[in-house]
């Protein structure tokens, strides 16, 4: 069986753009919640010192991660943030000094078993740099470690523009060895697949030659068929095995870890500098000149843009992700967060949706689902407001990869009739599980 | 504060709309309809230009009577007038063809809500109405004129089909691939029908299902019946209809199995009108049909999500 999916151009323009580390702003602005789970809670407050490293936020739960602080200055204020899902959380304003002194404190932690390891990657504040931002210590904890057959490593980087997990292959492959040891080393895994789409032929050499010397290292170049890095498309694309409905990976024996994260993993065992920066794809028709550039979390988008050379027209959308997948920012005052690894900002041409006209039933949408959905006959059970539909139609399966949307003729907005669909069928089930 | 566009993703499309979509149809169509004016004459083009302009006009001015959005950019109509000229003799009365087109637009696509909402073919369907309306007219052929081919005889003449249920002698292969029998204007070329069908493929607006189920089951159904096999694919509007009618979006299955089994119904009830029905043609019959099944194959074969095995 073959998962569909669409080709969209490529615009890889920063492939070879090596990433420039930038000076700090001044002022950082780092929310709470830069992952998928609780936010973290302030540890630190108004005219407070920190330095680079320092935390500044205390994971709340085991599903939440730490949060430090990326320059080094002086807490301006606590303020409050408006996230992506509409959920107000505390954000932290930082004056730069401008020195990026980093924590004195900070060292290598000290690991020699599995517990100790997960417990040094939830200290890093690592979370999926892939952009899902999932804690990466919740994945890591397994209860039956032997469960755990192969680790799948996401470099597929399937989205446009995006080039940051390809620098960190041609820049960091001794850190990804590094993550593939220690992954050996403290949960037994003996089996590493490394997923990474054809367009990236220095990346696939660079890889193939790390493989040589890491025993258990596979390199699959996949086809360039968006959305190939999509979790559940790379898991049987690499290893033939399908993840259920509501399941995880390591429900058919997978750990999957994005490869910029697996190599930062690597990076902080052996410094002991946790998620403080980061390394962005900045491009989009309003660049004036597209790069990759290392930049401290919390920087606001609109410095980052002066920085990498300022815009040749109007910014008229800017992305946190690339152009299929990416969350439109309400304004250029959104901070970098964690798990941004691509600032696209478009100009007005790029910016503005095609007009939607009506369906002409040909099938497009259905016949381009990597997991076989239907998205018009959803569109129909939406419009009907029928639950029940939803629910025979699974529409919880949608990952929101946007090939229907994509491919569209007549430009549905089919993402959006999905999300919402998923809304509805979501309180509905909720109902049904009060009544019982 | 710059004011930003916020809209849900996928922040990028396909150029691909609609309207590239028609004009792919159109382009398709055009081998045939060069064909058609080389074959019949300069009035073929007449009566191709008559069903489209009263297409694009009948479904404009009932869009601006409904106060609904306009649509004729999307080239549709356009695609159902060159359609339905296809099917009609070239002698056919110009009053005929204008209500033909009228019925087509406006009686079975824009009163069932338009583009993508009809159930079943507009030319088509148009076509049966004025097959039994004006039957006289609609059945009157004529053979290819001469000038550009060769020097045949504007004669009225049978088609091929006629001609086989009758036991009469049929054109040659080459003649029923070229065209050089009577018939309605657009469907005698197989050849040039076969190359938009080509197009079409390559371009990916259809897909091979419909057409090789369709065609295929013709041909087998031939073969097990004892007729003429070569002679049953190229005659008629087997080819018209397989590549162009067939694979018409709003009235066809979606899925690859709906695809094939609406190929093959339309295949076995073509040959069943055609072997043993009173009409010595059956495709435009066979697709109204299938066109009609068209929900309950698609709720057959419906598209099943990769939910996976349980999880353990």
């Amino acid at each position: 069986m073959k998962l569909h999916g669409i080709h969209v151009p490529h615009r890889k323009n920063t492939a070879d753009s090596a990433p420039v580390r930038l000076a700090p702003p001044k002022t950082v602005a780092i929310p709470m919640s830069m992952h998928i789970g609780k936010p973290a809670k302030v540890i630190v407050k108004r005219g407070d010192e920190v330095k680079v490293g320092t935390k500044i936020g205390e994971a709340d739960g085991f599903v939440s991660s730490p949060i430090h602080s990326s320059v080094s200055g002086k807490v301006q204020k606590v303020d409050e943030i408006t996230i992506m899902n509409g959920m107000k959380v505390p954000c932290v304003l930082i004056d730069s000094d401008g020195e990026q002194t980093p924590d004195e404190a900070l060292a290598p932690p000290a690991v020699s078993d599995y517990q100790s390891f997960v417990d040094a990657v939830r200290d890093s504040g690592s979370v999926g740099l892939g952009g899902a931002g999932f804690p990466t210590h919740v994945k890591l904890t397994v209860k039956d470690l032997s469960q755990v057959q192969e680790v799948v490593i996401n470099a597929a980087e399937c989205e446009p523009y995006i080039t940051s997990d390809t620098r960190t292959m041609l820049d960091k492959s001794d850190y990804i060895q590094k993550g593939i040891e220690l992954l050996r080393k403290y949960l037994g895994v003996q089996k590493f697949i490394i997923g990474i789409e054809n367009n990236k032929p220095a990346a696939i050499a660079k890889m193939q030659a790390l493989a040589q010397s890491v025993p258990g290292m596979t390199v699959m170049a996949l086809p360039s068929i968006y959305p190939q890095g999509g979790e559940k498309v790379l898991v049987y694309n690499t290893t033939g095995k399908l993840i259920p409905k509501g399941g995880l990976p390591l429900h058919v024996g997978v750990i999957v870890l994005n490869v910029t994260t697996l190599a930062f993993i690597a990076e902080y065992m052996e410094t002991g500098m946790p998620l403080v920066e980061k390394c962005i794809t900045v491009d989009g028709s309003a660049i004036k000149t597209p790069k990759n550039v290392i930049v401290p979390i919390g920087t606001p988008v609109a410095d980052l843009i002066e920085m990498v050379g300022g815009t040749k027209e109007e910014p008229a959308k800017a992305l946190y992700g690339g152009p299929m997948m990416g969350i439109a920012i309400p304004s250029l005052d959104s901070p970098v967060m964690k798990n941004t690894n691509a600032i696209i900002v478009m100009g007005k041409k790029e910016a503005t949706p095609p007009k939607t006209t009506p369906c002409i039933s040909c099938g497009m949408c259905v016949n381009h689902c990597p997991l076989r959905l239907d998205p018009r006959e959803i569109a129909l059970a939406y419009k009907k407001n029928a639950p029940e539909d939803l629910e025979l139609l699974h529409v919880d399966l949608c990952m929101e990869c946007g090939c229907c949307a994509y491919i569209c003729p007549a430009h549905r907005p089919l993402v959006q009739t999905n999300k919402l669909s998923k809304a509805v069928l979501r309180n509905y089930q909720n109902a049904k599980k009060e009544e019982k | 504060m710059n004011k930003l566009i916020s809209t849900v993703s996928p922040h990028f499309s396909t150029k691909r709309d609609t309207t590239h979509i028609m004009l792919d149809v159109i382009l398709a169509l055009c081998p045939a309809a060069i064909a058609s004016v080389l074959l019949f004459g300069w009035r073929a083009l007449l009566v191709i230009a008559v069903c489209v302009g009263t297409c694009v006009l009948s479904e404009f001015l009932f869009e601006k009577l409904c106060k609904r959005e306009n649509t004729i950019s999307d080239l549709s109509a356009v695609v159902t007038g060159m359609l339905l000229a296809f099917n009609l003799p070239v002698t056919i009365p110009v009053w005929q063809a204008v209500i033909g087109s009228v019925v087509a637009i406006i009686v079975v696509k824009q009163l069932f809500g338009g583009i993508g909402q009809n159930f079943a073919n507009p030319a088509i369907t148009a076509r049966i109405i004025m097959l039994v309306a004006f039957s006289g007219e609609m059945t009157r052929w004529v053979n290819p004129v001469g000038g550009f081919f060769d020097e045949v005889s504007a004669v009225t003449g049978a088609t091929p089909l006629v001609a086989m249920s009758k036991g009469l002698p049929l054109p040659s292969y080459l003649d029923l691939l070229l065209g050089k029998h009577g018939g309605s204007l657009g469907e005698t070329c197989a050849l040039a029908l076969i190359l938009g069908g080509l197009y079409l493929l390559i371009r990916r607006v259809i897909t091979w299902h419909i057409p090789v189920a369709f065609i295929g089951t013709v041909a087998l159904m031939s073969l097990v019946c004892g007729q003429d096999v070569l002679g049953q694919l190229l005659s008629g509007g087997l080819m018209l209809g397989a590549f162009f009618m067939a694979t018409d979006y709003a009235t066809t299955p979606n899925t690859k199995w709906g695809k094939i089994i609406f190929g093959v119904g339309c295949g076995l009830i073509t040959v069943l009108i055609r072997f043993w029905g009173n009409y010595p043609e059956g495709v435009s019959y066979s697709i109204l049909l299938m066109n009609i099944l068209t929900p309950y194959i698609s709720r057959l074969t419906r598209s099943k999500p990769l939910i996976g095995g349980a999880k353990s």
